[in-house]
């Protein structure tokens, strides 16, 4: 390889109670494309967002055609020629495509936008991307996929030399997603340099020219072309054999638990959802972003109350209106975003692990502080949360520790049923283990759970049988002899025939 | 706490500076108004502290004191009510206007902010409109319920100064809130929501019949604190009658360590918030000969106030955060 384009030398960053890069090293080649994986929690994101300006590291160097340099802003590193694509696009949708494209940087003509201009402009930009739309269409008309192709043309537009894309198939049709690769293998024969962040390891095979993989805020190791397979990318994220990494035992299933007849959600009402859960079974619930997971799972507890259809839980038969009924029922649910539907930042550890029982405890409405301090320390223990005491605001803590929180708060109420939205996004590596082995802990007890996850090797690694959702309709069940990483796709992506 | 030990610091200095300055200040009649004023405007204070922990506010106190302030003696004068009846109709007239509130801010999704300015608007008018703009009062008669605002308590012991009745007032629903506060389950209930209402959902709290009860809590202890105060003053100018009390209401919450972003309140604090915007105000007509530029005074008070707290929170964050990585990282 040649004098590398981007070079990136022992990077560290520190968030208040998390070190999300301990000391990172990233080279890439002129006209490579390279991918970038790990799992959650591994500093992927981190890295990216430094790499762009979004922020700014504590030490390290950044070097760019062997010349330190240092950004201050999204700005300065657009200016050097390094573009950042979010998984969730930063498009404006109320303007139209040529708006978008040049934002910030319009044409002028007397002091006013040269509309003429910009969108003649434009056009030679979406050629580049192969997007045929008029430039003075309404961004929010657009699909995910050819919105995404906007955000690849605004960055050539700016001359982008580093291209890096978080995710970028995350939301896309299978049809999309091959079109994007195409686009891909495209910008780099003109000699861009790709950073490709995934989760898709088949994604990363086809496409990648090299691999560098992070674990807990380290580089892991790197592969080169010809050594990128599956079990070496997953060896080197996870630290060792994927067996190991996931405690998971298939156990007899018990009765069933939770039973969904015909339940139909808010978000996409034309499909009716039947499935069930048996006591001390795990079920994954794979799909692409907006196949309705999170969906599901707030229609089932409650959050966002189903159009139709009921559920059984125990002898009780129930379609619930809010999270209340849903507890009462014996559901639990450990929420997307943990910050915002999980803890509350600001209270003690105590006080948010007694949050969900207190309404079982009260005598005439008065709590007794000495119940609630037994119960958290019984928790903090049984959970080992990471903390100094619990008296502890839970915002210094580490995301793996604010995730037991949330746990604890419902393991306090002993639950049926468990319903888990991504419960490993944003911890590290060791609590992620963590979660996994509490997760067999409560199977064992004969919890039923439910859980949802973007990442391919959890719900091969975690589930006795996986669901998996594609724009809202169930598309198929697969037991765990069935379960790979090309069925789970083959289904989510409602394709006819496998891709990548 | 260490909220609590500040404000009342800064109290205790201004109440040296004004006793210093000025002879009348530590009179027996000065001081027994003092407190009667801090008593009457603490139960308001204590109302709104309810809104403010959910992170919503209530601007409707001052008209709601001016509606009971002119309903109460109208009912009773004009029209012939008996007392029971009046004071509770006046009462019911002020929870039903929380409640009111609280239904169009959870159900409706409306801001608490312009709901309660319209209600700032509505019941003033309202009150100006069936008054017809004329003073309305007791006159003469109704002396023993009056007392229930003028009446004293002699103390042993202490010449020259008795306790006034409202005190006892304030006491016993200072009392009850801070009980109520930190508790009772819906006192928890309550901070949680403030800090985070989607949080406090998803673990199955009701925060709609919460919000719904932090309002009925303001415009009740508002509609009770504008029945004190018109049987103390004897009698109400619909124009003007409770002007600005939800104002003070809300500086003295601010300033007693309320956090208008929700989730944050001590009762004591609220009272001694109360105490010195009270004082303030008696230094201002004790000592300066200007009573016009009170506003410019309490304004400047305040704002220097809630920048020296946002100013120890922020170091005190930054010194936490170092702490917890510092252990992150030692402890592993």
């Amino acid at each position: 390889m040649t004098a590398p384009l981007l070079e990136v030398r022992k990077l560290i960053k520190s968030f208040p109670g998390v070190r999300a890069l301990k000391s990172v090293n990233l080279t890439l080649g002129k006209g490579e494309v390279l991918a970038v994986i790990g799992e959650n929690g591994a500093g992927k994101s981190t890295l990216m967002k430094i790499l762009a300006g979004v922020q700014r590291p504590d030490s390290g160097e950044i070097a760019l055609d062997g010349s330190p340099i240092e950004f201050r802003n999204v700005h300065g590193a657009l200016r050097a020629g390094i573009a950042l694509i979010h998984q969730e696009l930063n498009l404006a949708d109320n303007l139209d495509v040529a708006a978008n494209i040049f934002l910030g940087r319009e044409p002028l003509k007397i002091g006013l936008i040269d509309t003429a201009r910009m969108r003649r402009e434009a056009r030679k930009f979406l050629e580049a991307v192969g997007l045929v739309v008029d430039p003075a269409t309404l961004v929010s008309t657009l699909t995910l996929g050819h919105q995404q192709l906007v955000e690849i043309a605004k960055a050539l537009s700016v001359n982008a030399r580093v291209l890096i894309m978080d995710e970028p198939t995350s939301s896309l049709s299978s049809h999309e997603a091959e079109n994007l690769f195409k686009v891909i293998r495209d910008l780099k024969s003109r000699g861009v340099s790709l950073v490709y962040v995934s989760h898709r390891l088949g994604e990363v095979r086809a496409l990648a020219d090299r691999v560098t993989v992070l674990r807990d805020g380290e580089n892991a190791g790197d592969l080169e072309r010809d050594e990128i397979d599956h079990s070496r990318m997953v060896k080197l994220m996870v630290g060792r054999d994927l067996s190991q990494f996931y405690p998971h035992v298939p156990r007899k299933p018990g009765e069933v638990m939770l039973k969904v007849e015909r339940l139909q959600t808010r978000a996409h009402p034309r499909y009716a959802l039947s499935f069930q859960v048996c006591a001390g079974e795990i079920v994954g619930v794979a799909g692409l972003v907006g196949a309705g997971r999170t969906e599901l799972l707030e229609a089932l507890f409650g959050v966002m109350p189903a159009v139709g259809g009921v559920m059984r839980i125990g002898g009780c038969t129930l379609a619930p209106t809010s999270p209340r009924e849903a507890i009462a029922a014996g559901l639990a649910l450990v929420p997307e975003d943990r910050k915002k539907q999980g803890v509350i930042l600001e209270m003690a550890v105590r006080e948010n692990l007694c949050l969900a029982r207190l309404r079982r405890d009260h005598r005439l409405g008065f709590f007794s502080p000495g119940g609630i301090a037994t119960l958290s320390a019984d928790m903090v223990a049984a959970l080992r949360i990471k903390t100094p005491h619990d008296r502890q605001v839970v915002q210094f803590l580490s995301g793996g520790n604010q995730q037991k929180v949330v746990l604890g708060k419902w393991l306090a109420l002993k639950p049926k049923v468990l319903l888990m939205d991504e419960p490993t996004r944003g911890v590290d590596i060791g609590a992620k283990q963590e979660i996994y082995r509490l997760m067999e802990e409560l199977a064992d007890q004969g919890v039923a759970i439910l859980f949802v996850s973007s990442e391919m090797e959890e719900i091969l690694g975690m589930s006795d049988r996986a669901l998996v959702l594609h724009e809202g309709r169930l598309a198929g069940e697969l037991a765990r002899g069935a379960l790979s990483e090309e069925a789970v796709m083959h289904l989510a992506t409602g394709s006819e025939r496998l891709s990548a | 706490m260490k909220k609590i030990l500040g404000i009342s610091i800064l109290l205790a200095v201004v109440c040296v500076v004004t006793a210093l300055a000025s002879d009348s200040f530590l009179s027996g009649y000065n001081l027994e108004n003092l407190v009667r004023r801090t008593a009457l405007f603490g139960i308001l204070s204590v109302g709104v502290t309810f809104v403010i922990v959910t992170g919503g506010i209530d601007l409707s106190i001052g008209s709601v004191v001016c509606l009971v302030g002119c309903g109460l003696p109208w009912l009773l004068t004009k029209h012939g009510w008996s007392v029971p009846s009046a004071v509770f109709a006046v009462m019911a007239l002020s929870a039903g206007i929380g409640w009111a509130h609280g239904l169009l801010i959870t159900k409706l999704k409306l801001q608490p902010f312009v709901v309660t300015l319209c209600g700032l608007l509505l019941y003033r008018g309202i009150a100006r409109g069936f008054t017809n703009d004329q003073t309305v009062g007791f006159g003469t008669g109704f002396r023993s319920l009056r007392t229930l605002a003028t009446g004293q308590i002699k103390l042993p012991f202490i010449d020259g100064f008795a306790l006034p009745a409202p005190w006892v007032f304030l006491l016993v629903v200072a009392v009850a809130a801070a009980i109520f506060l930190n508790r009772t389950i819906y006192g928890r209930y309550l901070l949680a929501l403030g800090r985070n209402e989607e949080a406090a959902r998803y673990s199955g709290i009701n925060t709609e019949r919460m919000t719904i009860l932090a309002y009925v809590i303001s415009s009740t202890l508002a509609g009770f604190g504008g029945m004190l105060f018109v049987l103390d003053v004897n009698s109400a100018q619909p124009v003007d009658f409770g002007n600005f009390y939800e104002l003070y209401a809300i500086a003295a919450a601010v300033l007693g360590g309320c956090s208008l972003r929700g989730g944050e309140a001590t009762i004591l604090g609220v009272i001694i918030g109360t105490a010195l915007m009270q004082v303030l105000r008696n230094m201002i007509t004790l000592v300066t000969t200007r009573n016009n530029i009170e506003f410019a005074i309490i304004g400047a008070v305040i704002l220097i106030g809630v920048i020296a707290d946002e100013l120890v929170k922020r170091y005190a964050v930054r010194r936490r955060a170092a702490r917890a990585l510092a252990q992150e990282t030692g402890g592993g």
